[in-house]
This record gives structure tokens, C-alpha cells and sequence, in this order.
């Protein structure tokens, strides 16, 4: 019975070791588990928000039977949805089809990695950092892969083999094309103020001044465009239920019709966060005394419910209206806002 | 390790870029085309060029394959998928102006390839591939071609709206 004990010797010898050296790396994996998964479970909680704020704004009680305050209700729907029958249509693109409301939720993820949502402590000898990378470019980078989460519109449309879809897909994508100009030039200000893409040297230019007081300009405009880049009401053009039925999403059933609006929510939360690192501070508290955790979350939760009163106050706009307030509009305004923003700079 | 990651990627890319041109539907092909401008963000990023990398994904994959894709939603090639995507006219002078351009380019490359040193690999300093960097080299020593790229591109979109125009109207 030695040589077993030996080798488990050596063998744990080995774990150890192989486990020591790579500290980084096993830190980084856990890290980007904690970021997808809490991500994730924040759509229930957020349906459930909506659902219940929904019903006071327009004076009704909103779901209240399942479980305390309603708080079951999300769960249900879960259930209800991944038990339905999935029906896809003969003249559909199988593959495409089963591909847009994967990458839909896949890039939704993958751009919260490099939103910093706390600033960075000690625990055990390591310096842990609360975010998933910080690249010297990651401004760039939620941009970057907000633009690819177009493609799961654009897919979900061509795909579907239906006039309504391929309307709905062919607005949003230009919608989001148009308003991730805005979207861009107005956070280009904040670029300008910093000298820096990393939104944690952003945070910390903050420290006693949050931006929406020096730029309330631009975070008018990056929040209008936010709300039009999560196609939420009143830009909600793509899923405008009078004249496209359901949009790009039409054709789509069960779980997969509920991963568009898994990947709708995730977005929600990553526009709050970045609202609140490039306008309203981050993490910075400016003298209330929190964890900087718990304040960079209720800022989150703040813009969220703003998101929801927005959703419950206006009516949906005109599509070419839209379409002639993001071009004629938003972009002339964020232009010259740079304009001023730039020459203030200079002097 | 690098090479670890750079063999799939690069073995991923040009089976990527024959699909775009094997590929029998419109559709397929731009699917394609947007894997591989991935890829060749990947490989940016193996070079450490993050910026490049992030610009590579904006621009190309996110901006000029939306609007290739929208050309393709607006036209509904996907009906005309079997007949006229394979046959279309060939014009003898394009052919040889993309030839020459293609061999030019080529050459180019395999040039630069054996001219390298690749036994003694220069190190990188800590600032490569940063917006800070990339802007410099950008506005001092290329400001001539980034000049005279920019005028192309505002020539061509002066183009298109002068072609759209009467359709509008």
C-alpha cells in the first residue's frame, strides 16, 4: 500500500504547487463565474421590479400570488417558458435561428467583464480587483461588443422567414446603429475630460465631482441613447406591437423567445453601470458612509427604475420620428457639446 | 502558449474565409466574413495591439458587416440564392485590376516575412498598442495616408448620397 500513499503525496504535492503558481489565473476564472452568474440572476429580480413597479405607476397591484410580495412570480414564468412547446417553421434557417438569441444573451455577458463594480481591496495577501479586466481600452470594448449584439436582431430576422420579423430586425438594427453614435460621442466628452478608454481611471477622475455636474449635456444625450440602445419604451420601435406583432422575435417560442428579453435585461444593467462610472461617480460615495459596493449597486438600482417610470410615463415615439430625432437632434447637439467640452480643454 | 491559441485561431480564420467565398447563400457568406474579422481581432490581441483589436471588432465587424447585412435583408438575395449568386457577369478588366492588386499585396507580405529576424524577436515597449501611441504614430508619422484615406471615404459617402438622391426625391 505504499506506492498509493506515496503517490497521493506526490500528487497533492503537485495540486498544491500547480495551484500556488497560478493564483491569476484561478482568481480570474472565479471572477468571470461570479460576474456571468450574478449578472444572470439579476433578470428575474429585474422582472419582478418591473413587473411590480409596472403595476403601481398605472395603479393596479401586479403580480402578488406567488410567494411573498409576488417575488415567486419570475420562477413560474422560468418554468412555464421552459416547458412550452419550441415551435420552429418549416422555411425557417434552423441553424441562424437557434444562433440569434445565443448570441444575443453571449454578448449581453461578455460585455459586463470589464465594468468595474467596486474599488479594489485586500483579502488574504491578494489584491482583489472588482472587475473582470481592466483593458486600456474598455470603454471601447462594451461598445465594441454592444455592436455585435445586433447581429442577434439582424439574425433573428433574416432567419425567421417572415415579413414582420425582417421589419423588426431591419429597425432595430437601425436604430442601434444610429443611436450608438450618440451613444459614442457623447461618452467621447467624459474621454476628453479623463484622457483615459479605462473606466476605472474614469471612476477615479470622479472622486470630487461626479461628470453629470461638469457634463449634463452629454449625460442627457448618453442616456436618451441608452434607453434607445436597450430598444426599451418609448424607443421600443422594434418590437411595436401595432404594426410588427412582436418584432424580430415573432417566431420564437419558450425559453428561446425568453433569452431576447434575458439579453434586453442584462443590457439594461450594463447601461445603468456604465451611466453611473462615466456620470454619476462609480463606487465614489462623496462623504455618505457606504461600502463602495453598496454605492455603485444603488445608483444601478436607481437608473433602473428610471428605466421602468420611462417605460410607464411615455408613449411609444414614430418610427421615422425616431429616427430624424436621433440624426437631426441628438447628433448636432453631442457634436457641438464636444465642440465646447474640446475648446474649454485647450484654454 | 501563444502558439497554443494563435494555431486555432488562425486555422479558424481561413476556414472562415473559404467559407465566404464557397459558401452558396449571401447570407451564409457574411456570417462567415464576421467570424473571421473576429478571428483576426483575436490575433491583434496576441500581438498585444488591444486597441487595434477593439477597432478591428467596431469597424469592421460590427460596422461594415451591419451594413452588409442590411444590404442583404433590403435585396432578400436569399430567393436569388441558387441562380444568380454564382453566375454573374465577370468583367475581364476588374479581374485583372483585383489580380495585380492581390499579387502586389502578396508579394508584399512574403517580402516583409523573409526580411524578418525572427530568431532575435525585438521586445515590445510597455505603451505598444495603446490609443496613446497608435494616435501618435497616427498624426506624425502616417498623416499623409490618413489624410488622403479620409478624403476617399468623405468622396466616396458624397458619392452615395449623390446616387440616392434622385431615388428619394
Amino acid at each position: 500500500m505504499d506506492w498509493i500513499t506515496e503517490f497521493l503525496d506526490e500528487l497533492w504535492d503537485f495540486i498544491v504547487q500547480s495551484l500556488a503558481d497560478n493564483i491569476p489565473l484561478i482568481v480570474g476564472s472565479v471572477k468571470a463565474v461570479v460576474i456571468a452568474v450574478a449578472v444572470m440572476s439579476v433578470v428575474p429580480f429585474l422582472v419582478w421590479l418591473e413587473r411590480r413597479l409596472m403595476g403601481r405607476f398605472q395603479v393596479r397591484l401586479g403580480p402578488n400570488r406567488v410567494g411573498p410580495f409576488g417575488f415567486g412570480q419570475p420562477m413560474a414564468d422560468t418554468i412555464k417558458l421552459l416547458f412550452k412547446e419550441s415551435i420552429i417553421q418549416t422555411s425557417a434557417d434552423k441553424f441562424l435561428f437557434h444562433l440569434a438569441p445565443a448570441v444575443v444573451v453571449f454578448t449581453a455577458i461578455v460585455a459586463f467583464a470589464v465594468i468595474p463594480f467596486g474599488a479594489p481591496f485586500e483579502i488574504f495577501g491578494q489584491n482583489i480587483e472588482l472587475w473582470g479586466a481592466n483593458i486600456n481600452s474598455g470603454i471601447l470594448f462594451v461598445f465594441a461588443i454592444s455592436g455585435m449584439g445586433i447581429y442577434g436582431m439582424v439574425i433573428a430576422g433574416l432567419s425567421s422567414n417572415n415579413k414582420y420579423s425582417l421589419m423588426g430586425g431591419l429597425r432595430s438594427s437601425a436604430q442601434m446603429i444610429s443611436y450608438e453614435l450618440t451613444l459614442g460621442l457623447s461618452a467621447l466628452s467624459i474621454i476628453l475630460l479623463t484622457g483615459s478608454l479605462s473606466l476605472v481611471d474614469m471612476v477615479k477622475a470622479q472622486e470630487t465631482v461626479p461628470f453629470i455636474l461638469i457634463q449634463p449635456l452629454a449625460f442627457l444625450l448618453f442616456f436618451i441613447a441608452g434607453v434607445a440602445e436597450t430598444n426599451r419604451a418609448p424607443f421600443d420601435l422594434p418590437e411595436a406591437e401595432q404594426e410588427l406583432v412582436a418584432g424580430f422575435h415573432t417566431e420564437y417560442t419558450g425559453m428561446k423567445f425568453a433569452m431576447f428579453f434575458m439579453g434586453e435585461y442584462i443590457n439594461m444593467v450594463t447601461m445603468s453601470a456604465l451611466v453611473t462610472l462615466l456620470f454619476l461617480g462609480g463606487w465614489n460615495s462623496y462623504g455618505i458612509p457606504v461600502w463602495p459596493i453598496v454605492s455603485f449597486a444603488a445608483k444601478v438600482v436607481f437608473l433602473l427604475c428610471v428605466f421602468i417610470w420611462l417605460r410607464s410615463t411615455f408613449p411609444r415615439i414614430r418610427y421615422d420620428r425616431l429616427m430624424t430625432f436621433g440624426w437631426k437632434v441628438l447628433l448636432p447637439l453631442c457634436l457641438l457639446n464636444l465642440l465646447i467640452t474640446g475648446t474649454i480643454k485647450v484654454m | 502558449m501563444e502558439l497554443l491559441i494563435f494555431y486555432p485561431i488562425a486555422g479558424l480564420c481561413v476556414a472562415l474565409a473559404l467559407g465566404v467565398i464557397l459558401n452558396t447563400s449571401p447570407v451564409g457568406s457574411a456570417m462567415c466574413l464576421i467570424g473571421m474579422m473576429l478571428g483576426l481581432a483575436g490575433i491583434f490581441v496576441l500581438q498585444q495591439a488591444h486597441f487595434i483589436a477593439v477597432l478591428q471588432v467596431i469597424i469592421y465587424a460590427g460596422a461594415i458587416m451591419v451594413l452588409f447585412m442590411f444590404v442583404i435583408m433590403l435585396l432578400n438575395l436569399k430567393q436569388a440564392a441558387s441562380a444568380d449568386w454564382v453566375s454573374r457577369d465577370k468583367n475581364l478588366y476588374i479581374t485583372i485590376l483585383t489580380s495585380a492588386l492581390a499579387i502586389g499585396i502578396l508579394y508584399k507580405i512574403v517580402d516583409v516575412t523573409f526580411m524578418a529576424d525572427l530568431d532575435s524577436p525585438a521586445e515590445l515597449p510597455d505603451t505598444f498598442g495603446t490609443v496613446a501611441t497608435v494616435g501618435e504614430s497616427l498624426f506624425t508619422d502616417f498623416v499623409l495616408p490618413f489624410e488622403v484615406a479620409s478624403l476617399l471615404l468623405l468622396a466616396a459617402m458624397i458619392g452615395a448620397v449623390v446616387l440616392a438622391k434622385p431615388k428619394l426625391d
